[in-house]
């Protein structure tokens, strides 16, 4: 037994260690302020300190870290994208994940499972393929493969889907995997508070002061803060930041459901995804299936649920694995998904000096979190975003560069 | 949400609406800039608050436009496209 424990056998104190200092009131300036407490703005926070030496570091979080996408999200990692920039970029994540638990000295409980996309008509094989050749193009591990090997993957799988919607193949993802969300927010949390790095909690911010284009400080409510350069990852509060800069993004906030079964012996080890039957589900490290299917249909700035939703998913569900009829659902909810008209992110320097987005994350940003903690950090700190990105940048709209990756989206939205 | 009204239809359920995004209007093509034009492409109101919508009720193939709050998710009214109706106080004053 590790000394570390045995010392709580002979106290009679046993504090639980805080994860960060919990900060109260902001310092009068710092060299970077990063809106957003969620993965993106603290694992920019750490690779900041970390990769560039940037410590002076403020990352204001209106409600607390990890609350909001990073922990409604639905947990899955994979790279097999349609667009190289995108498995490019995607699969950059993808690496550091892999080794983020020793990193961050944090279970991540990060489990690579394998990664099956249903095709269920022809015209879905066509774009599986398309996926896998650029997939193996970029060197990611992706082929299109038969039902025989899905049936293999997962026997308890009905391959005709009650004979609704039969499964002609699916795309084979080789290293998509699931990780405990909310721990990847904590764990970058800690990493960059070790370094530096102040993290406040319920601290909102209420307005940017730009002054000539140039960024020149926060009003937040606990006080006003200087600054030349400030990050904004916010994902579903994205549009309601940039109104406060005066900067125009194809953003619209549209609601994402989830929702997770009662807990179960392990037997579903592979992540299966149907975009015809808009699903796409795992099974937890607990045993619970954690299930999502496709944005709600319209604009809404909310977090409810609905039975609509629910209803919708749990059917599909049940055309697929019908000897789940008796398992309750036991936990929905949503996030705000930031949407952008081609599916991709808005990342890098705006035209405003000094504010960074990191946003249109839409239904794709838990697998992006290292990567673009990372990339945004080396954007910060150099004023350049990085070749990596550069696909993703803010005005390929007007330069009409768009980078397609719908039909690389999980399910038909 | 769970009703819309239809000005032609009157009340149903949402699930025979399709949501048609904010009501907008284009710039003059022969007269703004590529920029302008651009930006009238991507770029939307993504904030929230009170917008004015299009909607479609599937079953009668009917357009019209509905005035929604995309925070609170309330409607406040939904009219034909008109004039008239996008005007209300040039209505009145007529």
């Amino acid at each position: 037994m590790p000394l570390r424990l045995l010392k709580y056998a002979l106290s009679k104190e046993h504090p639980a260690p805080r994860f960060f200092k919990a900060h109260e009131t902001p310092k009068k300036s710092y060299d970077v302020v990063i809106i957003g407490g969620g993965g993106h703005g603290l694992a920019a926070a750490y690779y900041l300190a970390k990769d560039h030496g940037i410590t002076n570091v403020a990352v204001l979080e209106k409600g607390y870290i990890g609350g909001g996408n990073t922990g409604r999200n639905t947990t899955i990692v994979r790279s097999n994208y349609l667009t190289p920039e995108g498995v490019n970029f995607y699969d950059a994540s993808v690496k550091i994940y892999e080794g983020l638990s020793e990193e961050l000295d944090l279970n991540l409980f990060y489990s690579t499972r394998g990664h099956f996309t249903l095709a269920h008509t022809e015209s879905a094989i066509r774009t599986m393929r398309w996926r896998a050749e650029v997939n193996k193009h970029v060197g990611v591990e992706s082929r299109v493969v038969g039902p025989d090997e899905i049936a293999k993957a997962c026997p308890q799988l009905d391959l005709s889907c009650s004979g609704q919607a039969p499964i002609l193949g699916a795309l084979f993802h080789a290293p998509g995997s699931v990780a405990r969300h909310d721990g990847v927010a904590w764990g970058y949390a800690r990493g960059a508070d070790r370094l530096g790095a102040e993290i406040f909690q319920n601290t909102e911010v209420l307005s940017i002061d730009v002054k000539n284009g140039k960024v020149c400080g926060v009003k937040t409510n606990k006080g006003y803060i200087e600054t030349k350069q400030v990050l904004s990852a916010v994902a579903g509060f994205t549009p309601r930041i940039t109104e406060m800069v005066g900067l125009e993004t194809p953003i619209v906030i549209h609601p994402l459901q989830a929702c997770v079964t009662e807990p179960m012996k392990p037997w579903l080890d592979s992540i299966l995804v149907s975009g015809s039957l808009h699903v796409y589900v795992s099974q937890s490290s607990r045993g619970e299936l954690v299930m999502g299917s496709s944005l709600d249909p319209y604009e809404v700035h909310s977090t409810r649920s609905t039975l609509d939703f629910v209803e919708g998913l749990t059917s599909h569900m049940l055309d697929m694995f019908p000897f789940l009829s008796n398992v309750k659902v036991v936990r929905q909810w949503a996030g705000m998904a930031d949407m952008t008209p081609d599916f991709a992110p808005i990342m890098g320097k705006t035209p405003i000096e000094g504010f960074y987005l990191d946003a249109g994350w839409g239904t794709w940003g838990f697998k992006a979190t290292p990567i673009s903690g990372k990339t945004m950090a080396q954007t910060i700190a150099n004023d350049s975003a990085p070749d990596l990105i550069h696909s993703f940048r803010l005005s390929r709209f007007e330069d009409y560069e768009l980078t397609g990756e719908k039909g690389a989206a999980s399910v038909g939205h | 949400m769970k009703l819309l009204n239809c000005p032609i239809n009157g009340t149903r359920p949402l699930s025979e609406f399709i949501f048609g995004g904010e009501y907008r209007v284009a710039p003059d093509q022969d007269s703004c800039s590529d920029a302008q034009w651009a930006a009238y492409v991507h770029n939307r109101n993504g904030s929230p608050g009170d917008k004015k919508e299009w909607w479609y009720h599937s079953p009668s193939g009917t357009w019209f436009i509905a005035e929604r709050n995309t925070l609170t998710d309330k409607v406040s009214r939904t009219y034909l496209l008109s004039n008239a109706n996008l005007n209300p106080a040039l209505e009145s004053a007529q």
